[in-house]
């Protein structure tokens, strides 16, 4: 199988990936290699991880079929793998709790993460308060602007969180903090990264904690529907929800998989993320993969209305997926994935995260060209109410 | 011979410690960091580090990073950092030049480009801070085909890792006086002398030591029981305090001497 192949033993997805970092961290990269591998053997380990999922964070989440949605689109049958129903309303949890736990067996008491928007944030806070951990947050300026609330539901659940001032002060910049802070305190932290990027093993790490996603659909839609589906579709930013989705359906050639990444004002203008579309192959963040970057090896900003989506890199995996051509990334803008997000709480009564209202958006495409008979599942990966402000700013006041 | 081994080797002949200093090329402007680089030989210097500016270099403290900023804005690239090392050397600066950047903006203009223009412009030296040795296998065979040293960097946390890294070492070993990002502090890791000499004892190679080193009081301590030593952050800060002076054709030269006196009294 495709899955048991990457990462090699250098933390490689075919040519993607690695460990790009300063000599001083690749000690306790490779200690907390060596720390997965052991307790992700030892079943009190995932006992105690699946035990969290269940009776803490509400799995396994629900596989809705949309019959309204379906039925405006006039095309496929849509599902929404429900992940805004896990406490704290996003999949980040699950990677969170995966992390949380693993930092406790390995015996640190600190934590550390980084956050664009504050989902990872909260769910960081949230498994720290419950795992009785200390936990620092670090988080740009501008993003604390945008997303006061989040930053006081963490101060409320006890984290720290600290102010990012350099670069762009935005999600890229928090990540490149939390590693500086990491290589001066990586004696007794634990550095939780909540998106499938970075350097090996937080890729395979990461991928593996949210791959929780992906085995409870496939059964899910095998239970309702007696077959695999056609497509399934999940937005990408970092790529930890699509790569959780998609992993499980890696070796079933006929599940089309589509990663929706965000393409802002629109690929033609500078103010956008589709890193796949628009990248160049790069190091960034400690791993090769596609990367917003000039000429001369600049990272670019990136922009896009949904925070989560708001970064110029991408996971290393999905970067192998692409130039395998196993799975697809097309960009979707700002304005579609407003649309979306309004047509979703309209048929369904379902508000979804700004990231998500992307994977829905390219659905809203893609479903009059599909027949009534095919299967399309959305990974719904968070709630909208994080959004509500951005959302009513976007649309001046009034929605359409 | 690389310019940087037959610094050493004369260094050694009398007895002293290389004096590394470090700059961020297109700090306030290329000319100016040409000029730069020529005072700071004269204030003694005996090796130079070219710093590349970087959107994100996550080695760096802040006030790296501000100098990155300010050169960036000045749309400096790899390129143009090349080519200011090439300039001081027809100015006739002697001393040899060793390139700081990131990977990625290597990684973007070709290894055979890169190394190319490198050799073309004098660079004897090169430390990529995000390539453990690991994934420098490539970069590594370029450097050596162009003549010129990958210089690696070992850190207190390398432990196990010391050995592997000191294989593959050319020109010098740059050790991490602390765990941390490049920055002025006053305390060092605990133990900084016993892992310094158990890096000596694993080379024949000098072995400089950096990050941190601002005072003329911790050259001293670390000229001691080093082959060279580096001065980053706190050479920066002093170009970055004396700003006003160098932006202006008038002032500069007022600037200059204050960026040499501060290195002077460095090694004094």
């Amino acid at each position: 199988m495709i899955q048991s192949q990457v990462p090699d033993e250098r933390g490689r997805f075919g040519s993607f990936g690695g460990r790009y970092v300063p000599e001083t961290l690749m000690n306790a990269l490779m200690e907390l290699e060596e720390a997965y591998r052991k307790h992700a053997e030892d079943p009190s380990f995932q006992e105690e991880i699946a035990y969290l999922l269940k009776e803490y964070s509400g799995r396994k989440t629900p596989l809705y079929y949309a019959e309204r949605l379906s039925k405006q689109l006039g095309g496929a049958k849509i599902y929404l793998k429900r992940e805004d129903l896990n406490h704290t309303g996003a999949h980040k949890i699950n990677n969170a709790i995966g992390q949380g736990v693993l930092a406790k067996r390995m015996g640190k008491t600190k934590i550390i993460a980084e956050t664009g928007a504050g989902q990872h944030g909260v769910a960081s806070a949230t498994v720290a308060a419950l795992l009785g951990l200390e936990c620092k947050v670090f988080m740009g300026e501008e993003d604390m602007k945008r997303q006061q609330l989040n930053v006081f539901r963490m101060r409320l659940l006890g984290a720290e969180v600290v102010p990012v001032v350099s670069g762009t002060r935005t999600l890229k910049d928090a990540c490149n903090e939390t590693l500086r802070y990491w290589v001066s305190h990586v004696d007794d932290t634990f550095y939780i990264l909540g998106s499938a990027t970075g350097p090996h093993p937080y890729p395979m790490m990461v991928r593996n904690f949210q791959r929780v996603i992906g085995d409870e659909t496939r059964a899910q839609i095998l239970e309702a529907e007696g077959r695999l589906p056609d497509l399934v579709v999940a937005a990408v930013g970092g790529g930890s929800n699509a790569i959780g989705m998609f992993y499980p359906f890696i070796g079933d050639a006929s599940v089309k998989l589509v990663g929706v990444e965000a393409a802002g004002k629109g690929i033609d203008t500078p103010y956008h993320a589709a890193t796949m579309t628009q990248g160049s192959k790069g190091v960034f963040q400690g791993s090769l993969s596609y990367l917003l970057q000039d000429e001369h090896g600049q990272v670019q900003p990136a922009h896009s209305i949904s925070a989560g989506l708001d970064y110029p890199g991408i996971g290393p995996e999905h970067a192998y997926l692409k130039d395998m051509e196993r799975a697809k990334y097309v960009p979707i803008t700002d304005q579609e994935a407003v649309d979306a997000l309004q047509l979703l709480s309209r048929t369904e009564g379902i508000i979804p995260a700004l990231e998500s209202a992307h994977a829905v958006a390219e659905v809203v495409k893609l479903a009059p060209s599909l027949s009534a008979d095919q299967i399309v599942v959305i990974c719904l990966s968070g709630r909208g109410d994080k959004d509500v402000d951005s959302i009513m700013a976007y649309l001046g006041g009034e929605a359409q | 011979m690389n310019l940087i081994d037959a610094t050493f080797q004369k260094l050694k002949g009398q007895g002293k410690t290389a004096l590394i200093p470090f700059l961020t090329v297109g700090d306030p402007d290329v000319n100016a960091t040409v000029d730069l680089i020529a005072e700071l030989e004269k204030a003694g210097a005996d090796i130079l580090e070219l710093g590349v500016p970087y959107s994100d270099p996550l080695a760096d403290g802040p006030v790296i990073q501000r100098a990155s900023e300010r050169a960036l804005k000045q749309q400096i690239t790899i390129g143009s950092c090349l080519e200011a090392a090439g300039q001081a050397r027809v100015r006739g600066v002697e001393l040899p030049f060793v390139l700081f950047t990131y990977y990625n903006p290597v990684m973007q203009m070709g290894l055979d480009t890169f190394f190319k223009a490198a050799s073309e412009h004098h660079i004897s030296g090169l430390i990529i801070p995000d390539l453990p040795f690991e994934e420098s296998a490539e970069v590594l065979e370029h450097a050596d085909r162009a003549g010129i040293h990958l210089i690696p960097l070992v850190a207190p946390t390398s432990e196990g890792r010391i050995a592997s890294i000191l294989s593959k070492a050319r020109g010098f070993v740059y050790c991490v006086s602390s765990l941390g990002v490049t920055g002025m502090r006053s305390s060092f890791h605990e133990g900084i002398e016993g892992f310094l000499g158990s890096v000596k004892k694993g080379t024949d190679l000098p072995v400089a030591v950096g990050f941190g080193i601002s005072t003329h009081e911790q050259v001293e301590r670390f000229s001691a029981i080093c082959d060279g030593v580096v001065v980053g952050s706190a050479i920066v800060r002093e170009i970055e305090k004396h700003l006003p002076l160098l932006e202006k054709e008038e002032s500069k030269p007022e600037g200059l001497l204050q960026i040499r006196n501060f290195v002077s009294q460095l090694k004094e």
